[in-house]
């Protein structure tokens, strides 16, 4: 009856969706009564989980598991949620889940919410609040059927500790040769930088920034506060900076918790992107800019005026706090 | 090789989004309506298989006769065909399945569908579609070649990109990077007159469970007011990042 989480890790540690997904859960299954019991795919550090309140790790080790692999993943998710009886899956909003979820819930003849942004409404029915209209509006679905499966959005509920006593166990999925009918041949990850999706802080430049030689600013800011950087889409498609940086509509979204906006004016596409991040500064000449209306904090200057300076500063206040 | 492009009708990027009927319904006033863009450069790849290889394009929807503007662009774009399942869909499930009854019927070797809508943000109909169908499914594809029925793609993952071959019969939920905005078409005059008399088929829709139900809608609480902060001032800056925001 326990409630299932599937635990990402990246590199043998888990990563921080993980750890937002078990607070989550631990929370709902307290509502219900029940436990939090977490799938994990060769990570065997799995000892963090329970300062999140996670009872119960299904280690699954197999040298086929190696390489992601949605088809075969959702098989082992499936086969611990059955194992377990449970009744609710949630899963995590990474690019990997996201992939996964879907399958997850055809394999369980499950309905699924995807986005979801809050602690179930209720629980008869079920119904969640999630996302929809990219962030300009909220939708609160139902599921009807008797297993669910929720997706919860990133960076919607935060980290939230709560000691338990973890109970690790061995699980051994039945693989089936059809599931592995993509094979990876190479993975390719931008090196040494904070990836937008894993940030909590994004510095984001647009095409105030004048040209690709001036990203100096936008990086050596992104440095000092260990954020990611991003740009808008006018900036990837005059080659500026390279497309898995655009954010916004068509491009990446972004949910962090500090999303700073130097150089944009904010057009719509480009704010229904990184709407749902808490916090929005904005660094604009142009006191008229739209980026202003959605902002927590706005500066009107000169990128190349107020950036330097406030590197200077951030540098200061780092000492400082460190 | 027979493509089918999935292309969902929803409100254009700046459409007010408001809420009728109690908050349970979009409010359709005054909106107009689009090819979702996550379909349309997926539409536009589909395009360059047409022409590059010899590939028939369908393309598909689920909606009522509302929604046939759309898919007549789509033909317009250069698709061959168009099928209208006349529904109003219910949910992403309810959408899968009537997709992969289509897949069923027309032995599509690719499939092609954007991997997320623009108005219900749910994601989730690639991955039923091709869960229902048995078909391989390849979620976030950014690039993709096909040889034969041998498949070359390249997923979009978080922090980088993972290159994958695979084979056909495949489902690809595509999203920018697929083909690039500059590569996006604009129906000529010619390509308008021509999808007039494309075939664009009506099928009824198959029973599918209602697994979830949309039961209202909110709008987002009005955000407070902007704090300004002078250029000169970049400390007061800092702190309220810092004390009062507690992002830094």
């Amino acid at each position: 009856m326990s409630i299932l989480i599937y635990a990402e890790s990246a590199e043998g540690k888990f990563k921080k969706v993980a750890f937002e997904i078990a607070s989550y859960a631990k929370k709902v299954a307290d509502s219900l009564d029940t436990t939090v019991t977490a799938l994990t795919i060769n990570n065997d550090n799995v000892a963090d989980l329970a300062k999140y309140g996670i009872d119960k790790v299904l280690k699954v080790n197999n040298d086929k598991l190696v390489s992601f692999n949605a088809k075969a993943y959702a098989d082992v998710i499936k086969q611990a949620a059955q194992q377990e009886n449970t009744k609710l899956v949630i899963l995590s909003s990474s690019t990997d889940s996201i992939y996964l979820s879907s399958l997850v819930a055809v394999n369980l003849e499950a309905g699924l919410a995807s986005n979801v942004v809050g602690l179930p409404l209720s629980t008869t029915p079920f119904q969640v609040k999630r996302n929809a209209f990219s962030n300009k509006a909220f939708n609160i679905t139902e599921i009807n059927t008797d297993v669910k499966v929720i997706g919860l959005a990133k960076n919607s509920y935060g980290l939230f500790e709560n000691a338990s006593t973890l109970t690790e166990e061995a699980f051994n999925p039945n693989l089936d040769d059809n599931d592995f009918e993509i094979k990876v041949e190479s993975v390719e990850k931008t090196s040494g930088k904070v990836s937008i999706a894993d940030a909590d802080i994004v510095v984001s430049g647009g095409r105030g920034l004048k040209g690709p030689e001036n990203w100096g600013l936008i990086e050596d800011l992104a440095a000092v506060l260990g954020a990611a950087t991003a740009c808008s889409k006018p900036v990837s498609d005059l080659g500026w900076r390279p497309h898995g940086e655009h954010v916004g509509q068509t491009g990446k979204p972004v949910a962090t918790n500090l999303y700073i906006a130097i150089g944009i004016s904010g057009a719509i596409q480009h704010i229904a992107g990184i709407n749902a991040s808490k916090v929005k500064v904005v660094i604009n000449t142009d006191p008229e800019a739209p980026f202003f209306k959605v902002a927590d904090y706005g500066i009107v200057g000169d990128a190349f005026d107020v950036v330097p300076r406030l590197i200077e500063k951030l540098k200061a206040f780092k000492a400082q706090n460190a | 090789m027979k493509i089918l492009v999935c292309i969902s009708h929803v409100p254009d990027t700046t459409s007010k989004i408001n809420f009728t009927n109690n908050d349970t319904e979009f409010d359709t006033n005054g909106v107009q309506y689009v090819i979702n863009p996550n379909d349309e450069f997926g539409l536009t790849r589909a395009i360059w298989f047409q022409e590059q290889q010899g590939a028939t394009v369908t393309v598909v929807n689920v909606g009522g006769p509302e929604t046939e503007p759309t898919l007549r662009k789509a033909l317009a774009i250069g698709a061959n065909e168009a099928i209208r399942i006349n529904a109003t869909p219910t949910d992403g499930f309810f959408v899968a399945k009537q997709l992969a009854e289509v897949i069923k019927n027309g032995a599509y070797d690719l499939v092609i569908a954007g991997k997320e809508s623009l108005d219900y943000n749910g994601g989730m109909v690639p991955g039923m579609t091709a869960a229902l169908s048995g078909y391989n499914f390849l979620n976030s594809c950014i690039d993709i070649a096909v040889d034969g029925n041998n498949v070359k793609a390249v997923r979009e993952i978080d922090g980088g990109k993972e290159t994958v071959s695979t084979s056909l019969p495949l489902i690809i939920g595509t999203q920018k990077g697929i083909v690039e905005e500059k590569d996006l078409r604009i129906p000529n005059m010619r390509g308008i007159m021509t999808a007039r008399t494309k075939p664009l088929n009506i099928t009824e829709a198959v029973d599918a469970p209602a697994n979830t139900k949309a039961v209202k809608f909110e709008k987002p609480a009005p955000k407070s007011a902007i704090k300004m902060i002078s250029p000169d001032n970049l400390d007061e800056l800092i702190d309220l990042l810092h004390n009062e925001a507690k992002v830094i």
